[in-house]
Formats: C-alpha cells, structure tokens, sequence
C-alpha cells in the first residue's frame, strides 16, 4: 500500500516538525534544557508557553486552512479554489475588522458559548462570502474557471473596500493593528489561543472527514453525484459551512494567511492521489505542516524581528499559483 | 426476476418543466415497462436530456407527476433513488482524476453506510461489472488516459456497479467511432436482455434506435410527437414530421427493414 506509507512518513514529519520548530528560535532551546541536568527557568517558560501554542496554532490553522482548500477544490471542480482566491478570506477579515471596531467603540466586547466575538463575526463574514462566490458562479451556468477566478476577485475587492472603510473610520492605533492583522500573524498569548481555533478546526474537519465519499463524488460533477445518490444541495452547504467554520475560526486568530489551502492539497494530490479517502488526511498533516515550517521562517529569518507569515506563505504561494494556472489549461484541467 | 416482467417502473403524467422562463418540456406523458428498451429521439433542444434528468430528480421541480415503481420521484430521496435509476451521460470531452477501479467502485455509493468501509460484495459487483462490459484490463488505467469509447464502457460499467433496474443513456454512441458504437450498442442489449435492466437512450442514430429498441418514443419542441414500434418510425411522413425534413429509406442488408440513409450532398 503506497498511499498507507506515505500517510505514515507524512504522520511521521508532522509530529517531528511539532517538537523540533518550538526548539529554534532566537533562543535555542535543546532537550536537556527542558528537562534533567541543564534545566533554565527561562527557557522552560518560553518554551511552554510562547514557543509550543504558537507551534500548536500554526499547525491547527494550517490543516484547516489547507482542508478548506481541498473541499473548495472539490465543490468548484478547480484547483484554484481555495478560500484566499475565492475571497473567503476577505469575507472572514471583514467580519473581524467590524468586530474590533464595534468592540473598541461600544466597548462591548462578547463572547458566545466561550467563543470569541472575533470568532464569530469572522465566521459570518466566510458564510456571507462563500454564499456570494457561489451564487455569482452559479449565475452563469458552468464552472469554467474565468467566471471562478472573476467572481472570487469581485468578492475580494468588495469586502476590502469595506475593511478600508473600517479602517478610516477607525483611529491611528486601531488601524494600525487591523493592518498588521491582515498580513496574517500568530500573536499568540498562551494556551488560550490555541483553544480559539481548535474548535473551529476540529468542527469542520470532523464535517470534511465524513463528507470524503460525497467529495470524490462532487469531483465528477453534480449530475453524477446526484445520480449516484448523493443528495449534493445538502452536502454543499454542509462544506459551506465546515469551510466557514474553519475559515473564520482561523481568520480571526491569525488573520487571512494565504495560499496554504492551493499549495497542500496540490502537492498532496501529487502524493496520493484523488481519492479523498487518503487525501483529507494527507492534507491536513502537509497544511499543519507546512504553517509551521513557514512561521519558524517568519520568526528567525530577520530575528529579533519577525516577518508577517502570511508573507511568507504569499512569497512561496503566489508563483506556485501561475504556475497552476499556466500548466491548468493544457492538462487535465479538473481538481 | 419475470414476475415483474410487465410492471410498469417509470409512469410520467402531465410532465411540464420550465428553467427560467423557456418552457423545456410540455405535458409530457408515457410510461415504461420493466426491461423493456425505449429509445428516445428528436431534433436537438427538444428536451430529450432534461426528461431523463428528471426522471432521476438532477433536476427537481416541474408540474404533474413522475412515478418510479409506483412511487412519486420527490418522495424517494437522492439515495433511494439510486438504487433503482441511474444516469449515464455522454462521454464527452469532461475529464476525472480517477482511475477506472476507483470511479466503477463510486457507483457503490447508495450501497456503501457512512461508516462502513468497502466490503467483500462491493468488490465482488465492481469486477462483475468490469467483466461484463470488457473492461478488466483497464481497472487500474486513469480516466484521462482512455478513448471516448473506453469511456463510455467505464460510465457504464459504474451504472452497473450501482445495481440500478434502470439505465437512462445520454446519446451513448455519439462521440464514438463505428467500432465503439457497435460495441455499445451490444453491450446495451446484452445488459437489456441478460441482466434484465430497463434500457432508455436518447439518441440521434434512428437506425440504431430501430435496430436495437423494442419501441420509440420522439420529442420535439418538449412534446411527444410519436411513440411505436421500430417498424412505424421507418417512414417518410412519420420522420419528416419529427425533424421537418425529407427522408431516403433502403432496406436493411441482414434483416430487411427499412433504415435510413443520408442524400446526396447538395452544391
């Protein structure tokens, strides 16, 4: 079983890059610090509480955000879905801005159920969004890739008119944080922001990983799917709103990151196939993987500063993305 | 298996179905037997495909009634549905990432439970249906890699898999080259009459239709305009008032009925 050994080496780095990262750093910390003979107070605390829920937090929002892709891929039979090109991630930005906004001023900060405002607003923000692509896409009959790419961008533009127009009604420091929000971030405070995203990412991949049959199916057309028994209006929101849910939950922590949804499920497509069934997982594990790996960069390449991730991610992403697009045409076009 | 012999699986009444606002099809009313092999025909926009995808509730809506067994279509869900009908569209130019293997063993679907993995019968229907069809050498070939023809086996092959009484083709021999029709259009039969599924095909070769159905139905304009033997559709007046055109006729070679040939092509 080829797929079942490629799944395990991905399984096999993914938890090799989750306790190695935490220990680079401008302060290196090994092993021995940690426990036994050279224990250092300080670089136990950093360690635990800075460096391994940053850790944590890239992971989580790199497999959901790479989950999301996949399902987008599916559902859009298009390789160049994914929530940044679909302006997903702008809808969810949007719903933040207003958040940190309307909370600042009214100075009525909420939470629901013990999750966020942030949270929340940023999920609508995904629903209303992913609901306006899909409609616009559906308005002219056929999936073709311009009418895609055109109705996503159209989404983009709108909603960052609205984050421009939250930003100038904002004050200096207000919006200074929006903008640094919006290059895609880990400031991450401890254990409570990993609890911010895990719920959001554990939600809509528990709906992706029950949904992998009817995925395989969305991938050879609606007809098809519906011929074979799939009940594809249901199965569709249901992905709408797993996306969402990990769309917004993601957005709002760490801001929009983009192209890690394009760049994992491709290049696990290249691993494993189409077949959700090895897909989904191998997904998760490379996305988690690789916001990890891209964070640990974002922190040292220029430490003690930092690098936005989410400039990183658009660095390594957006070739990655033409070149999709220029090889797309002339192969085998679908997903 | 013959007791159900003359039931009728697909009754429609006072069918009429709209998108947007072009009306595609006009009171439509006709019933099908069980195992029985009707061929649909007519000018192109005359509805034929949206009829079939109706009858297997892609599209839903519409006014009067469409009975699977008895039952109103909206009634059944999508997984019900399944597995008592099921579509095969046309091989054209549209494209899978899957292998033959892993696309046969998707018409499964309505008999997989969400948790349960693939089973022994599962298996056991997807190389049934992959020997039936004559595709076993392909099982683990891509879909991209194959001819239209192969293609159209494939499609099929997963309706089989699915264990549908009924199979509604979508003009099944229209991309394909002589060869590959007559390929087709024996497996159509053969599944017809060993496997005992009920055939309809929508198709634009009248000399196919005659030769393989046991009747014919012809929509124009989203009405139906004539429904009969073979034998009845193979005259001048009955096909010049489907198509609005003038028709040759010469007799079949082997079986002596009258098929039709093209004119000679005019300046």
């Amino acid at each position: 079983m080829r797929k079942g050994v490629i799944l395990v080496v991905l399984l096999v780095l993914a938890i090799l890059a989750l306790v190695i990262t935490p220990m680079i750093g401008m302060t290196k910390i090994s092993v021995t610090h940690l426990f036994g003979s050279g224990f250092e107070e300080t670089k136990s605390t950093i360690f635990w509480d800075i460096r391994i829920p940053r850790t944590c937090t890239a992971f989580l929002a790199g497999a959901a955000l790479a989950l999301s892709g996949m399902a987008l891929q599916a559902m859009f039979r298009n390789p160049l879905a994914t929530p940044f090109t679909l302006g997903v991630s702008s809808g969810a930005s949007f719903g933040a801005a207003m958040y940190m906004i309307i909370a600042v001023k009214s100075g009525m900060a909420f939470a629901l159920l013990g999750i966020s405002g942030q949270s929340v607003f940023a999920f609508l923000g995904s629903v209303i969004a992913i609901v306006l692509v899909y409609g616009l896409t559906r308005a002219k009959r056929g999936f073709s890739t311009a009418t895609m790419l055109l109705a996503g961008v159209a989404v983009s533009f709108f909603f960052s008119s609205l984050i421009l127009f939250v930003q100038y009604i904002s004050d200096f420091a207000q919006s200074y944080r929006i903008i640094r929000w919006l290059m895609g971030d880990f400031d991450v405070t401890g254990f409570r922001t990993v609890l911010r995203v895990f719920p959001f990412a554990l939600g809509g991949s528990a709906i992706v990983f029950l949904l992998t049959r009817e995925l395989n199916l969305l991938t050879t057309g609606d007809e098809l799917a519906a011929s074979r028994g799939v009940a594809v209006k249901t199965v569709k929101k249901m992905l709408f709103l797993a996306t969402s849910l990990m769309v917004g939950g993601v957005v709002a922590v760490c801001g929009p990151i983009g192209f890690v949804g394009m760049v994992a499920p491709h290049i696990c497509r290249l691993m494993v196939g189409h077949d959700h069934k090895y897909l989904a997982t191998a997904t998760l594990l490379f996305g988690g993987m690789f916001l990890t790996l891209c964070d640990t960069l974002a922190r040292t390449l220029i430490a003690p500063a930092e690098i936005p991730v989410g400039v990183i991610t658009a660095l390594l992403g957006g070739p990655f993305f033409v070149w999709l697009l220029i090889r797309g045409s002339s192969e085998r076009g679908l997903v | 298996m013959v007791t159900d012999l003359d039931e009728n699986i697909i009754e429609i009444e006072g069918f009429s179905f709209a998108i947007g606002t072009k009306q595609i099809l006009k009171d439509v009313s006709l019933t099908i037997r069980s195992r029985e092999y009707v061929s649909i025909i007519g000018p192109n926009g005359a509805g034929k495909t949206t009829l079939l995808k109706c009858i297997d509730k892609i599209y839903s809506g519409g006014t009067g009634t469409i009975k699977i067994k008895g039952r109103p279509v909206e009634n059944y869900s999508q997984l019900e549905l399944a597995k008592i009908v099921s579509y095969v569209p046309q091989a054209d130019g549209r494209q899978f990432p899957f292998t033959v293997h892993e696309f046969v063993m998707m018409g499964r679907y309505p008999h997989l439970s969400p948790f349960s993995s693939i089973r022994q019968e599962d298996e056991d229907a997807v190389n049934a249906s992959l020997s039936k069809t004559g595709i076993e050498e392909f099982a683990d070939r891509h879909l991209w890699t194959l001819s239209s023809g192969e293609r159209q086996k494939v499609f099929i092959a997963a309706a089989l898999a699915q264990e549908a009484a009924v199979l509604l083709l979508d003009e099944p021999t229209t991309f394909l080259d002589y060869k590959h029709q007559a390929e087709i259009q024996n497996l159509l039969r053969r599944i017809n009459l060993q496997s005992g599924k009920t055939i309809v095909s929508v198709t634009h070769d009248i000399n196919c239709a005659a030769l393989a159905s046991d009747r014919i139905l012809a929509i124009k304009e989203g009405s139906i305009v004539f429904r009969g033997k073979p034998k009845e559709v193979m005259r001048g007046d009955v096909l010049e008032k489907i198509y609005d055109k003038k028709f040759l006729f010469t007799k079949h070679p082997q079986t002596g009925l009258d098929i039709v040939v093209p004119e000679e092509v005019e300046a």
